[in-house]
């Protein structure tokens, strides 16, 4: 077969129009995530059931759903309710933006909470008591000792989630929102030409995971200068 | 708070300690009077970690009483941290926080619980650096650091608290043996210097110089309490007797 590079010469640019709603749609649902998944944390690990086991609930059904579907009930299903019509709540899940940050916010934040669970576990038990036995509260000890600490041994799995979230931008298509993809999905329905499109596509998305792959690192780097016996 | 529990500093009465079905202390009873230093030795789980951390309570005893300065540590303790700042704590394993550096480790619960100036926390910090001999280490992270030089940050560390009491869990046992004397240095100097202190510790030249009592642990009971001069040259218990013994001879 023939690639015609013409085609993909002018399509990228239409294409990339659509970079500006696909980093809403990462920056808005990874920080709204990461705020739900510190809530859920906390929940999570305050010892009291009644806090933990309902965040355990949403992590199992976040995490056991895939979220193309979490992202149609929300914009398919919750419609169908009169109180959601009726609710402040509305004017968000009115639009197809709000209900894909809502989806994948909601989702992300899942996954984060138990990444970043995974690194308060991680901190070692004696630090903690090095804390008490120097008279700081708790508050005190998860701020300063607990969270910077399992910040960084969070980072990598983060920035995999994080990846993860951009890609699943994507599926906001689904819901006629044009993103990269899609505008990438308008041009193949007009031109008929798949492949050139959505390889295109597919570089387009492998740059920016390349460059978040690098911001990690360099912050992987920064956070993790006290592990590293020179200097 | 009773007349007898304020005479002494640290008073344990009749102090059982349960880790589920099993006893790990039984029927402690122990007096630290103000300046007086002691040394805890026995066999591994013989409850010396166990005891002395009832004392600042990161274990909870199960029955009886404990007294520090004259306040009961119990559940309904208003503010536990009011204590445990009185009470400074060495492990076996450093725990200096890794994230920050000496002197930042020095200076973090001085500011927080202290709530003492970073200027000032800053200052007190680099005098007890200077006490244990360490000052040009303060900008460095603690994994930069020998063991011996980490563990008299974390004695540093706890000094800077100002506290009433320290307490030793075996502070040199997770050292080379190059930088024990170092560490046992700082520890005479604490104790020369008027410091009460609990040292659970199987360094005996330092037990036999240093304690005003040695008390002997075994089975989760204090089996001997004596003068290091009566505890080394005519130990009554029998288990003493082995456990000098095994000691000794290595
Ligand atoms: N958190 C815990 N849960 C269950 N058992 C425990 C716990 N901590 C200590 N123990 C048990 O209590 C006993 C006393 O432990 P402790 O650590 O006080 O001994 P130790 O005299 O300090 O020993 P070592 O010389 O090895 O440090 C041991 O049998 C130990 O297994
Ligand atoms: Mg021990």
């Amino acid at each position: 077969m023939i690639v015609d590079f013409t085609l993909i010469a002018e399509s990228l640019p239409i294409m990339l129009k659509g970079i500006g709603i696909t980093f809403q749609l990462l920056i808005i649902s990874g920080f709204l995530g990461l705020i739900l998944a510190i809530f859920l944390l906390l929940m999570r690990i305050s010892g009291k059931w009644y806090l933990s086991f309902p965040a355990q609930i949403y992590i199992y059904v976040f995490r056991g759903t895939p979220i193309l579907v979490q992202i149609f009930i929300i914009y398919y299903g919750l419609p169908q309710f009169g109180f959601i019509r009726s609710s402040i709540l509305w004017s968000i899940l009115r639009e197809p933006m709000g209900c894909a940050i809502v989806a994948l916010s909601l989702n992300t934040g899942a996954y984060v909470s138990e990444i970043l669970r995974g690194g308060v576990l991680a901190v070692g038990k004696g630090l903690i008591e090095a804390g008490s036995a120097l008279g700081m509260s708790a508050y005190q000890k998860f701020v300063y000792i607990t969270a910077p600490i399992a910040t960084r041994i969070a980072l990598p799995a983060y920035s995999n989630d994080v990846i993860s979230l951009l890609k699943s931008t994507a599926l906001a298509s689904t819901i006629t929102i044009a993103d990269m993809t899609g505008i990438a999905r308008t041009i193949v329905a007009n031109t008929y030409a798949p492949y050139e499109i959505f390889i295109s596509l597919a570089i387009v998305y492998l740059i920016f995971t390349f460059i978040l792959q690098k911001l990690f690192g360099y912050t992987e780097q920064y956070l993790g200068r006290y592990t590293k016996r020179e200097g | 708070m009773s007349e007898q529990s304020k005479k002494y500093l640290i008073q344990m009465k009749n102090v059982d300690k349960y880790f589920g079905e099993f006893q790990a202390l039984k029927n402690i009873n122990l007096e630290v009077e103000r300046k007086e230093r002691i040394v805890i030795c026995g066999p591994s789980g013989s409850g010396k970690s166990t005891l002395i951390r009832c004392l600042n309570r990161l274990e909870k005893h199960n029955k009886g009483q404990v007294f520090i300065d004259g306040n009961e540590l119990t559940d309904q303790i208003k503010d536990i941290n009011a204590v445990r700042r009185e009470v400074g704590m060495v492990f076996q394993s450093f725990n200096l926080f890794p994230h920050m550096t000496v002197v930042k480790n020095l200076m973090v619960a001085q500011q927080l619980v202290r709530k003492i100036s970073k200027a000032d926390a800053k200052q007190r910090a680099m005098h007890f650096l200077e006490r244990v001999k360490i000052p040009e280490q303060a900008n460095k992270y603690p994994i930069q650091l020998s063991g011996g030089q980490q563990q008299r940050v974390a004695i540093a560390r706890a000094l800077c608290m100002k506290p009433k009491i320290m307490l030793f869990d075996e502070p040199t046992s997770a050292l080379d043996p190059e930088m024990i004397n170092e560490v046992l240095e700082v520890m005479v100097d604490l104790a020369t210097d008027g410091m009460t202190m609990i040292c659970v510790t199987h360094e005996m030249g330092f037990a036999r110089s240093v304690a005003d009592r040695i008390i002997f642990m075994d089975l989760g009971e204090i089996v001997e309490e004596s003068k290091p001069s009566e505890f080394f040259g005519n130990p009554k218990n029998e288990r003493t007797k082995n456990f000098l013994e095994q000691i000794l001879t290595h």
